[in-house]
């Protein structure tokens, strides 16, 4: 009787437990850009799927459509993800209008520090106001917008002799921006294996970000800024300063003087397959691409080099790279909690960065081996350093499309000069500012 | 008991409905059976326009809907119809409307005219011709950018073929001063044949004996073309510009896929602006009052032509 009695103790038990780990086993989603890191992340997610239960469906889409289809979804107040790893500049507009979950309480209550994160990162993915404990999202994948090049033309004794002759000094991979238009002036229209070349391939996309993010990586470093002081949208003489229109005259010349033809409308994809297709010596794009481009059998290896965004008054890179946030419409919140809290452990951040993501994890940046665990590593730590982002505001969408439409007219549509440009985005941005009550 | 045919009929006419539904007349009947329809229309045409009509007086955003909304007046409709980039928009918008009807009218009518006259293979002929007009806009804008492409486009390769030009040596949608007839060139391609048709309806409905009456009359082919083929095409001719207006008018697809409305804002029409105010910058109020301005600008255009056409149906 007694052992009838425990048996029947234990099978209940039993069932009770079997009952709650099906009860709590989720099917989460997590929406991104569709992309090699996020490839990478659905390689890593398994782990997080054994060790749960959970099991995860992933809602990756094109980054030309990535920023219409999230926002949409979330000013809908639609269901469809749980997790969401989000633009940078959405999270003014994540935190104000209630679309992410405040994370304060739960990394205290888990014991997740932002210390343990890059200082940079956690500012730009993490905090809405701006720079205050107030968290919205785990830094999840750190990205800047870099370069890389043909390491195998560069090497050429008759491209470098050329070179030398033309400039007097060694073909090498430019430290400032001024160096970067003469190597790509020299490169355009060169033959080289018996075609003609062209000496980089940058960003003049129109629809979404594309120009903003290439135009900056040159305005940046000659000392373009948002604000006078930070949080008081003065942006008369930041945002047109002399400086910032040396700055978007220099992306202007850069495009005419050193870009291939047709090159009117383009941003990573075109980036890449201009690289690829062998038309250019120079390309920008975010590091995320940059474990693929280094795989790549045929311009990969040891023909491809990489480079942080060169200086030139300053050093500076345009911020890319994503926090990952609860949306606060989802059911499963606590499987998409569980979820930050396993990806925000230092064993699987340093898997993270193995397969190809860009970990944020100070325990992983600060490895004495990271600098050399991939070639465009020690950039990358490089590029970190100096970041800058676009607004981060409620209204960043319009302050984007505002900046896309005056950037492309002047840089692609030779419409007025630089100094218009900038000054009519100040009345642009104004008017946003106004229409929020900021100004 | 007379047999007449009007005694045949009262006896095969059924009885009344309204006397089998007691207590309701044939005219409530009626109203039984249009009120769904007029309930649908008032739900999905009347309301959403009062709704917008109410909207475009507020500074109300769609994504902030737990933000306070206040009544601006007309201060939309002001920073719209003062607003230069708008006017660049609209004049984009009239440069295209204008020039691909125009093209479209000329070619299309040639192409009816010449596939009228009875021919070897003309139905192949009418066939391959109206096939552009069967694809999807998005499709047709996609490929077009591969011909245009100053690299590898058949496109700028058929120019140099013809003028001896470096076909690298030119960007047809990348250019300012040809972008605007980029778009006019794909849209004159893909709905010339669409024209085509509604001429070609209008040609063979001129019956023969005008044209034998004609030739007994003496009257040269050229008289003949101007007095009967053109007065007789010319309503088919000005519906087929009415339809074209209207579709032109909200452009939306082909440009996108083409230009993206670049480069800069060369290329961006009404619709492509309309839909960034409103779905990408999220400013609902604003684009209310922005889809109002071009609600009564088509609709008093539209009026204005459709009493023309009615005139020149009335001849």
């Amino acid at each position: 009787m007694k052992s009838a009695k425990l048996l029947a103790a234990t099978a209940f038990v039993a069932a009770s437990g079997l009952n709650v780990s099906l009860a709590s086993a989720d099917e989460l989603t997590l929406c991104w850009a569709a992309w090699d890191p996020a490839n990478a992340l659905v390689e890593l997610s398994k782990e997080f799927e054994t060790q749960s239960g959970h099991t995860m469906k992933f809602e990756f889409v094109p980054w030309p459509n990535f920023a219409d289809r999230m926002l949409n979804e979330l000013n809908s107040g639609g269901k469809l993800c749980d997790l969401l790893i989000g633009d940078s500049q959405w999270i003014g507009g994540g935190a104000e209008n209630g679309h992410y979950v405040k994370l304060n309480e739960f990394f205290d209550k888990e014991g997740i520090s932002m210390d343990d994160f890059a200082p940079a990162t956690v500012y730009a993915y993490s905090t809405w106001p701006k720079g205050t404990p107030n968290y919205y999202a785990l830094p999840a994948m750190g990205d800047a917008n870099g370069w890389f090049y043909r390491k195998d033309w560069f090497a050429k004794p008759e491209i470098q002799e050329a070179f030398k002759a033309e400039h007097g000094r060694d073909l090498a991979p430019p430290k400032t921006q001024m160096e970067l238009l003469q190597v790509a002036k020299f490169f355009q229209g060169r033959e080289i294996d018996g075609q003609k070349r062209y000496g980089a391939a940058i960003f003049t996309e129109r629809g979404s970000e594309g120009i903003t993010m290439g135009a900056t990586s040159a305005m940046y470093p000659f000392g373009f800024k948002y604000e006078n002081t930070p949080g008081k949208y003065d942006m008369e003489g930041a945002v047109n300063s002399a400086d910032a229109v040396a700055g978007l005259e220099f992306y202007k010349e850069l495009y005419k003087t050193s870009t291939p033809p047709g090159y009117t409308d383009s941003y990573m994809e075109q980036s890449l397959d201009a690289f690829k297709s062998g038309q250019v010596a120079m390309a920008m794009n975010w590091f995320a691409f940059f474990p693929g481009l280094y795989a790549d059998p045929d311009t990969g290896g040891d023909k491809i080099g990489f480079f942080v965004n060169p200086g030139q008054l300053k050093e500076a890179s345009t911020l890319g790279g994503q926090g990952i946030s609860v949306v606060a419409y989802s059911d499963k919140q606590d499987a998409a909690l569980e979820y930050i809290k396993w990806f925000a452990q230092p064993s699987v951040q340093k898997k993270w960065w193995n397969l190809g993501g860009y970990s944020c994890h100070v325990s992983v940046l600060n490895d004495p081996n990271f600098a050399d665990s991939a070639p465009f590593a020690a950039d990358f730590l490089l590029a970190m350093d100096g970041v800058m982002d676009f607004w981060q505001e409620p209204a960043y969408a319009e302050l984007l499309l505002a900046m896309q439409k005056r950037l492309h007219d002047y840089v692609v549509a030779d419409k007025g000069t630089a100094q218009e440009a900038l000054d009519k985005l100040i009345e642009d941005w104004t008017e946003v500012f106004e229409d929020e009550g900021k100004l | 008991m007379s047999d007449t045919p009007i005694d045949r009929v009262a006896k095969a006419t059924p009885p009344s409905v309204a006397s089998k539904i007691r207590g309701l007349s044939d005219r409530a009947i009626a109203w039984l059976f249009v009120l769904p329809t007029i309930f649908l229309l008032l739900a999905v045409n009347i309301f959403p326009l009062i709704w917008t009509i109410n909207l475009s007086f507020t500074n109300f955003r769609a994504n902030r809907p737990n933000r306070e909304v206040d009544y601006i007046g007309l201060r939309n409709y002001e920073r719209i119809l003062t607003d230069e980039d708008i006017w660049l928009t609209m004049q984009a918008t009239a440069h295209f409307l204008f020039w691909t009807i125009f093209f479209q009218v000329l070619i299309g009518f040639t192409l009816a005219w010449l596939i009228n006259r009875k021919f070897k293979g003309n139905d192949l002929w009418t066939t391959l011709i109206v096939l552009p007009m069967m694809l999807s806009p998005a499709v047709v804008g996609n490929f077009w950018t591969f011909l245009y492409q100053p690299q590898i486009g058949l496109f700028n390769y058929g120019i140099s073929f013809l003028t001896g030009i470096d076909p690298s040596s030119f960007q047809m949608i990348g250019d300012v001063t040809l972008a605007p007839w980029s778009i006019v060139i794909v849209d004159t391609w893909m709905w010339t044949p669409f024209v085509m048709l509604i001429c070609l309806a209008g040609l063979r409905s001129i019956p023969d004996y005008i044209y034998e009456a004609a030739e007994i009359d003496r009257a040269s082919q050229w008289r003949q073309f101007w007095t009967i083929t053109i007065p007789m095409v010319l309503p088919f001719l000005m519906l087929a510009v009415l339809f074209r207006g209207i579709e032109n008018f909200k452009m939306f697809d082909l440009v996108v896929q083409l230009t993206g409305g670049g480069p800069g804002s060369i290329t961006e029409l009404t619709s492509i602006n309309l839909k960034r105010e409103a779905f990408e910058k999220w400013r609902t109020g604003y684009a209310s009052a922005y889809a109002i301005i071009l609600f009564v600008t088509v609709f008093g255009l539209a009026s204005i032509y459709v009493k023309a056409l009615n005139k020149v149906k009335e001849r």
